[in-house]
């Protein structure tokens, strides 16, 4: 609390300062028009500076010729705008930082509203200095420089399987719904003031319908922020979501039809224009769409190419968002619609084509960009309030536009919401739909749109930029705070915070199956027929294009599940292991390893990783994973099926890239390029190499081990004393060839460095997977019993995977088969010649020590 | 359409199949003109070539094991009635339809369409997946939802 008030200090501090050094750059007399002039953060540089080079050169303040060399000068005019812009950026920060210091109070208080207040108070501050306000929220400055980061994160992070199912719901609620609320809330307040509860307000019916157009749109920052604390269902979020940002391509027609009507006046309004007005919204709407869906669409093709830059390669998401914002402005179209699409086409591209690396700065980066942007732009918000010249009062407006806002949105969505329910599959509850209502919430873009309004037409601007102002505060800071009271007060269905088992996932891609097919029979086009139409399409056309051929390999979903898993259970481990000393639970015969998520922020999506925001936490080591150890075998079902899952994963797994070489390997040797594969198979080999060594130089001593073929083959190894090795290894070569297209791959490893041949040992491939060799121990272990440095493993860790880093991907040893890994045909000893090769070539480094005593 | 049906769908039966599946009457008849038209050898029953002459099914990884529910133990064709019945399962959920009643269930009850979901899986009908445990899997599947199609009026 008090570091928190020690920073409050620190800002007035600083804002001080900063005025005091605007006003010693520049000349007393100067200082009012300068101070108008420097309406700070307006980033047309070349005018600031010129503004201030004449302020500096034209009044008293010329620059007298130097008399002598100065060592220090001070060069306060040089640096004024960005050194203001910084200043604000960085004091806008340090409010967050305070907020953020207080848990209690954030958890009450939504961030948003805190912003705003410190905004009222940096603004008091500066109006106790200055007597003007300097700095204000410029239109330019938001919709150019704040917004778009923002807009873009929502495009990046949005999902879209989710959004598009809900699509129709969503649109109905921008068009119409933004469409109803501006045409009411406009037609009212002009009915209002005809009878008269304003007082002589005169404002003309095209007038209120502009304020109603600008007033009538959700905005997505606002939106966000306040519902980011209170995880309601999917589908209520998107709904709310979704909605803001479609319904800018209405506004901004709306806003800029009824522009030009009052430009106009009202007597040259007639069909051809308002037929004009409908086109142009078809137009925008589409138009932008289309130009954020071309720029997607580049950025994924540029990815493709950028593997030599891949230190930069972050940066052309960025670049290319913004430039699809500014080319959508540019052609007057819907830029908020433009980058929104733009974010969303590309994510499954450019996550796929990218480096591991590049895919999480991207993420981070747009993360940081949009929650800074946010943040200054609410801070700013509050600001722009602290300027007297502004405020206009007028009771009945204020208080009426107020009310309306409230009440027609609770009348648009209910009825639209009704409409919808008899056409979806899920209907929307009573209780969503309150909470729609109430999140429509108003923020800076019809802020940002009431400042752009022309004085000169509308001579009662400052009256609409109050009230939009305190609607906007009523909103973020009434409705926000009782938004989390609200929904759970109601009840509504929160988000799912526990991670969805992978058997479930399996078994809701076995009803969508089911679904396309039931619809196919009874030959109806749904929903499932059109997915699974655009899956196919995505899958055979677009992929082709837009992904890298490495990439689109990887593209297995199973495969992709797979390896997220192995990640999650290396990344788990290890912090256990550093934790608690790693095999405690090793050695413990009898206990069992529970890994129990604490935090439930740790949602770690596998299907859609890219949407997790947490990722980070994974890699936080102290709060993610406790320990618990039971001394009974573990009771949970669900993690009983996760490794049944995981077994599963196995065997489907390996098979399916088995069937793959299958194909490619028809014409051609393929030399694998998978390092995974060729890892695992290095491994394996290695492991019998080791093992061949260790029984050779043991000799006769045979492994104490359950089993008993293993026993049978020491025995007979033992008579072919040299030729042990070849035996080995030629029984593994046999194993090799006895896979049907492993032959091939066989030979296209001899070019590699190691005779590969013992490494296609897929079990896979062995009819007798007996479920009873599950239990016995695993023949790499009970040979190594032969080192003294193996324990007796718990149950678990014999039936178990071994989840060491190391061993992440050995797949197929878990399944033991009656034969072991290294003696699989038993009948086959007196093939293969091919051993003199293999002799010839000395042998591979042994691996790393801690592969053996890694297991778990 | 109706040259190719080789069998009017009576009145009767409309009603009889409303009544067991709750299928409306233009989607019966829909459904019909839809079971005719699959039904090649215009003998009033569905083979398993016919489902397979369905282009699209031959590309789901689930096609075969869906053609098998349609039909019964042993059997090779299924009738009209059968297959509305089969069709019936992934009727969507109405709010009136959901009775405490287990022994009137309709046929798109949630427990119905959880056996079918479950013989999806029991390819060979031995009863081998353990019902419980089943259940217990798709907890947090949206079952209602999941196994609900639209049908078309």
């Amino acid at each position: 609390m008090a570091a928190s008030w020690g920073f409050t200090l620190f800002l007035c501090v600083l804002l001080m300062v900063c005025r005091g050094l605007s006003l010693a750059g520049e000349d007393p007399d100067q200082t009012l028009s300068s101070s108008g002039q420097v309406k700070a953060l307006n980033p047309e540089i070349d005018n600031a500076l010129s503004s201030n080079h004449g302020t500096t050169g034209e009044g008293g303040h010329a620059v007298e010729p130097i008399t002598t060399l100065p060592i220090v000068s001070w060069k306060w005019h040089h640096v004024t705008t960005p050194y203001l812009v910084a200043l604000w950026i960085l004091v806008s920060w340090l409010c967050k930082l305070v907020i953020e210091a207080n848990h209690h109070v954030t958890s009450v208080i939504p961030e948003s509203a805190l912003l705003i207040c410190f905004g009222f108070i940096l603004g008091g501050m500066i109006w106790a200095a200055d007597k003007v306000q300097t700095f204000r929220l410029t239109p330019t400055v938001f919709f150019f420089y704040l917004l778009p980061q923002v807009i873009l994160d929502a495009g990046y992070h949005m999902p879209n399987k989710l959004f598009f199912t809900n699509l129709g719901g969503i649109l109905v609620h921008a068009v119409i719904g933004t469409c109803w609320n501006a045409a009411s809330l406009g037609l009212s307040l002009w009915g209002c003031q005809m009878g008269g509860a304003m007082g002589d307000l005169d404002i003309g019916l095209l007038q209120y319908l502009l304020f109603g157009s600008l007033m009538a749109a959700v905005d997505p920052v606002a939106v966000i922020a306040v519902f980011e604390q209170v995880h309601v269902n999917d589908v209520l979020f998107i709904m709310v979501f979704g909605e803001s940002l479609l319904n800018d391509g209405v506004t901004v027609v709306l806003f800029n039809v009824f522009d030009a009507f009052v430009s106009l006046g009202g007597p040259k309004i007639d069909a051809a224009e308002i037929i004009k007005g409908i086109v142009s919204f078809f137009v925008v709407a589409f138009g932008g769409s289309l130009v954020g869906l071309v720029f997607g669409l580049l950025i994924s093709l540029l990815t493709r190419c950028t593997k030599n830059i891949q230190i930069i390669e972050p940066g052309f998401i960025f670049v290319l968002g913004y430039l699809s914002y500014l080319t959508a402005e540019m052609l007057s179209l819907s830029a908020i619609l433009s980058i929104v699409f733009c974010g969303m086409c590309c994510q499954k591209y450019i996550n796929a084509n990218m480096d591991e690396n590049s895919v999480q700065t991207v993420r981070y980066a747009m993360k940081a960009f949009a929650n800074g942007s946010e943040t200054i732009i609410f801070v700013f918000l509050g600001i722009s309030a602290i300027d007297k010249v502004i405020w206009v009062w007028n009771t009945g407006f204020i208080l009426l536009t107020l009310l309306f806002v409230l009440v027609y949105r609770f009348i648009g969505v209910f009825f639209l919401t009704w409409i919808l329910n008899r056409y979806r599959l899920v209907p929307l509850e009573f209780v969503d739909q309150v909470i729609m209502s109430y999140g429509g919430l108003r923020g800076a873009v019809a802020y940002g749109l009431a400042v752009m309004l022309d004085e000169n037409k509308i001579k009662e601007k400052n009256l609409m930029v109050c009230t939009t102002l305190i609607v906007v505060y009523f909103t973020v800071i009434l409705q926000g705070i009782t938004m989390k009271p609200l929904v759970m007060w109601l009840k509504v269905k929160r988000a799912a915070v526990t991670e969805v088992s992978l058997l479930e996932k399996l078994t809701n891609k076995m009803f969508n199956h089911t679904l396309v097919a039931i619809e196919d029979i009874s030959g109806q086009i749904g929903h499932n027929y059109m997915r699974s139409k655009w899956k196919y399409f995505e899958e055979n056309w677009m992929s082709w294009i837009l992904m890298k051929p490495s990439a689109r390999k990887k593209q297995d979903q199973v495969f992709d599940v797979f390896h997220q898993l192995n990640l999650k259970d290396a990344m788990e481990y290890v912090t256990e292991g550093e934790r608690r000393g790693s095999l405690e639970f090793v050695r413990n015969e009898n206990s069992i390893i529970d890994f129990k998520k604490k935090s439930e922020s740790e949602s770690f999506d596998i299907n859609n990783a890219n949407m997790s925001n947490d990722h980070g936490a994974i890699r936080d080591p102290i709060p993610s994973v406790s320990l618990e150890m039971h001394e009974q075998i573990m009771k949970a079902v669900r993690e009983a099926e996760a490794i049944n899952a995981h077994h599963l994963l196995d065997q489907h797994l390996y098979k399916s890239r088995k069937q793959h070489r299958h194909r490619f390997s028809r014409s051609h040797f393929d030399i694998n390029r998978d390092e995974k594969e060729v890892q695992e198979i290095f491994q394996r080999t290695m492991r019998n190499r080791l093992k061949s060594f260790t029984s050779a130089k043991m000799g006769v001593k045979p492994p104490k081990t359950i089993v008993k073929h293993t026993q049978k083959e020491q025995q007979q190894k033992m008579p072919n004393g040299k030729s042990m090795d070849k035996a080995k290894t030629s029984y593994s070569g046999d194993e090799g060839s006895e896979g049907d297209s492993a032959s091939g791959y066989d030979q296209s490893y001899m070019r590699a460095t190691y005779r590969a041949g013992a490494g296609i040992e897929n079990p896979a491939f062995m009819p007798d997977l007996d479920p009873m060799d599950l239990l016995q121990i695993p023949p790499w272990l009970g040979e190594s019993e032969l080192d003294s440095s193996m324990v007796a493993l718990s149950h678990r860790a014999q039936v178990d995977l071994p989840r060491t880093p190391s061993n992440l991907r050995r797949l197929a040893p878990l399944r033991i088969s009656t034969r072991s890994t290294d003696s699989f045909t038993l009948e086959n000893i007196p093939d293969t010649q091919q051993m003199d090769s293999d002799q010839l070539q000395p042998p591979p480094p042994p691996p790393r020590p801690p592969r053996d005593d890694g297991y778990v | 359409m109706g040259s190719r049906a080789s069998r009017l769908l009576r009145e009767e039966e409309i009603e009889e199949i409303k009544k067991e599946t709750g299928f409306s009457h233009s989607q019966i008849t829909r459904l019909y003109s839809r079971f005719t038209s699959l039904d090649k050898g215009e003998n009033g029953t569905l083979s398993r070539e016919d489902f397979q002459r369905i282009p699209e099914l031959a590309i789901n990884p689930l096609g075969d094991r869906i053609i098998n529910a349609f039909f019964p133990e042993g059997e090779d064709q299924v009738n009209f009635r059968g297959f509305m019945r089969t069709l019936a399962h992934f009727r969507p959920i109405e709010d009136n339809e959901k009775n405490k009643n287990p022994a009137t269930e309709p046929l798109n009850s949630r427990t119905n369409k959880l056996l079918f979901a479950f013989r999806l899986y029991d390819l060979d009908r031995d009863d081998k997946i353990s019902r419980d445990e089943l259940l217990q899997v798709l907890e947090k599947v949206d079952v209602e939802q999941k196994m609900s199609i639209r049908f078309l009026h």
